[in-house]
């Protein structure tokens, strides 16, 4: 038997079965997956948040992740940031034929691994293959429900002049992670992808204050464009402090050699709370109890003023932070 | 991080302002040659912060944008040559000729391929032995030492399939081109840090005795540009034009002498076309004779048909510090970084882009 994928793995015939029973089935087994059904019927209570991504990261494996990994954890990440606890997950695979077995059950197990961390469970999915040269070897779509606690509501457009900017760790790990093993780039480094699930960190600081405003994930764009999606959304003046903005000494270094800001590199395990003031130590201490937000510090506030961000300098200076514009990025997530 | 945070630190730049405010009194024009050191002074909100005695001003320092339409159709005619290569540093890909990029050649099927590295082209050029594969040689002598090295290393390796299309540029004709049309009034020149490395500061010397202006090379982090600033204030108050180095780490008066002759042995100087400031005698890099088979103009019947220029855009202008971005009718509007007009918009390095992304220097206080 060969160790690749044939085309004849996504013809809906005995190898396709065999195929999803085994390799995928298997290992992520629950009660609604096993039925193979055509669709999942789930009991469901509550208000709904519904989701979903796709996944393209070249390369697909990459130090501190892969694109199994990074296809749950974007999804349930837009969940929390939602408010959401993510329940349920749909999975599916576009394959490049000629793609090794060995690579899908890697893939597998590290969506395995995440979906127990996240507390979420896959209930559908579906696999196509492509011929040679269709496809970049795999691509994966995620989507994703969750429920939204009573109480909680937050969105993009909820923040208030004084609020506080909370940030959860050092930023630009996964672009700079991802880059470093891009053909024709590659670089040493010991900077590994902050790719993780957040929706534990983000249930510890709903549960801390109730009150938090917005929240979201800087992946594509970085900081930067993030705080300019708020800044806008809410019609209000974002201010942030240079020197409270945590960045790794290597992540740095791989920055000025790549000429870039890291402001604008792209995260997979980090998020941006606003915050009213009177809540912002409750949560800050919520955010560094937790796994991932360990280095979690404040950045900054929200001020009156119209669509903007400003970053206050080392220098003292103070100068405008815009969107990302046009760029050599490679493909990330 | 070593050779980066500890020249970014907020107190010792606080201390240098302080020390640049008390110490000038002359009104004082200052030019940074380098887009790098715009980059910086924009995004650490350097303009500002100095007091209004010093005016600072970009300089043509930004290898991209000062490649003549003419040359960058070169480099996209070449690129449609049926099975060709292109290797070509990551910018140029997207700065318009006078009718497309490299960019869109290549969706429209050339092969045209970033590499980071000279190397790196070498190595396309010996895994397609079938296939030509030409280097884009764009940048002043910082990039062509390396250039010439992947030259003596394809004539070592018998490649016969590498070559490179040569639009090098020197620095040090253009600011004397720029000096004596007498447009700008200039006291003082940050010169290039990078280039330095390559030239030494002695490249620049003429500039005090033959021109009267204060020159420091500078590196490119904060600190670095304000402690430059702060030797030009220095210079222009005692009144004693010199050549002074505020980039020791990186830049030693006579330069690195192995690359420079790596340099002379492959290239001569040649005329060249910068944009906006037409053509300047010596000012380029051709390959020698010697090496003619690795010279893409000399290897393939390159016809890039008339060239014309984008209406409107003045980035010549802007180049020689005559004009700034804010000067332009199409900068913000018709011109943004995702559809550029300009090459300016195009470079990271540009005046144009960095005005763009840093908010045109930083407006609020």
């Amino acid at each position: 038997m060969s160790d690749r994928i044939l085309l004849a793995h996504g013809s809906g015939g005995t190898l396709a079965h065999r195929l999803v029973e085994e390799r995928f089935v298997k290992p992520l087994l629950n009660p609604v997956l096993s039925k193979l059904d055509d669709a999942a019927v789930v009991d469901f209570a509550g208000r709904l948040a519904f989701t979903t991504d796709s996944y393209v990261v070249n390369p697909i494996f990459f130090p501190g992740g892969d694109i199994g990994r990074l296809a749950i954890c974007g999804t349930t990440n837009d969940l929390a940031m939602s408010g959401a606890r993510p329940v349920y997950l749909s999975l599916s695979f576009i394959i490049e034929e000629g793609f090794l077995l060995t690579d899908i059950d890697r893939i597998i197990s590290s969506i395995r691994e995440t979906t127990e961390e996240a507390e979420v469970k896959i209930v559908t999915g579906d696999t196509k293959v492509v011929d040679r040269g269709s496809a970049d070897k795999v691509y994966i779509n995620t989507a994703g429900i969750g429920v939204v606690p009573e109480g909680v509501s937050l969105s993009g457009r909820n923040a208030q002049p004084g609020d506080k900017v909370l940030l959860s760790g050092p930023i630009g790990d996964h672009g700079i992670a991802v880059m470093s093993k891009r053909e024709g780039l590659d670089f040493s480094t010991k900077v590994e992808s902050d790719c993780a699930p957040l929706c534990e960190m983000v249930a510890a600081m709903i549960a801390a204050s109730p009150k938090i405003h917005c929240l979201r994930d800087p992946t594509r764009g970085g900081l930067a464009t993030t705080l300019n999606e708020l800044a806008s959304q809410s019609n209000v003046r974002i201010v942030i402090e240079e020197e409270r903005i945590p960045v790794r000494d290597e992540v740095l270094a791989a920055c000025e050699m790549l000429g870039f800001d890291p402001l604008y590199v792209a995260n997979e395990g980090k998020l941006v709370a606003l915050v009213p003031a009177s809540d912002a130590e409750r949560v800050l201490a919520a955010m560094r109890k937790s796994k991932y937000g360990k280095e979690a510090v404040l950045i900054g506030e929200v001020k009156e003023g119209s669509s903007r961000v400003v970053m206050k300098t080392s220098l003292g200076t103070s100068r405008l932070i815009d969107m990302l514009t046009g760029d050599l990025l490679p493909r990330i997530c | 991080m070593k050779f980066a945070s500890e020249f970014r630190q907020g107190k010792l730049a606080q201390g240098l302002l302080s020390k640049i405010r008390g110490a000038s009194k002359r009104p004082a024009r200052f030019m940074e040659f380098c887009g790098g050191h715009t980059v910086t002074i924009f995004r650490y909100g350097i303009r500002q912060a100095l007091p209004e005695t010093i005016m600072m001003l970009s300089g043509p320092g930004c290898p991209i944008c000062v490649t003549a339409n003419a040359d960058l159709d070169k480099a996209i005619a070449l690129a449609r040559i049926p099975g060709l290569i292109i290797a070509t540093f990551g910018d140029a890909i997207r700065v318009p000729g006078s009718y497309t990029s490299l960019q869109v050649a290549r969706a429209e099927g050339a092969d045209v391929r970033i590499v980071y590295s000279t190397l790196d082209a070498l190595r396309i050029a010996e895994e397609n032995p079938g296939r030509k594969v030409v280097f884009l040689g764009i940048g002043f002598e910082t990039t062509a030492p390396t250039i010439a090295a992947s030259v003596l290393q394809a004539k070592e390796d018998g490649l016969a399939n590498y070559s490179v299309l040569s639009l090098h540029k020197l620095c040090p004709p253009v600011i004397k081109a720029l000096l004596d049309s007498g447009e700008v009034a200039l006291d003082g020149f940050i010169c290039p840090g990078h280039v330095s490395a390559i030239t030494g500061s002695k490249a620049w010397e003429f500039i005090a005795r033959d021109y009267g202006i204060s020159c420091v090379v500078a590196g490119f982090e904060p600190l670095d540009v304000l402690q430059s600033v702060d030797m030009l204030v220095a210079q222009v108050e005692r009144g004693e034009p010199m050549v002074e180095i505020a980039y020791r780490r990186g830049v030693q008066p006579e330069g690195n002498t192995e690359a420079l002759r790596l340099m002379d042995e492959v290239f001569e100087p040649c005329s060249a076309e910068w944009r906006g400031m037409g053509t300047i005698p010596d000012s380029g890099l051709r390959l020698k004779d010697d090496y003619r088979r690795f010279d893409a103009e000399k290897v393939f019947e390159i016809d890039p048909g008339p060239t014309r220029e984008p209406s409107g855009c003045i980035c010549g202008e802007i180049l020689q510090g005559l004009k700034t971005p804010h000067d332009c009718p199409l900068f913000g509007e018709a011109c943004t970084p995702e559809e550029p007009v300009g090459p300016c918009m195009v470079s990271s390095e540009g005046s144009c882009s960095t005005y763009y992304r840093y908010g045109g220097g930083g407006i609020e206080r």
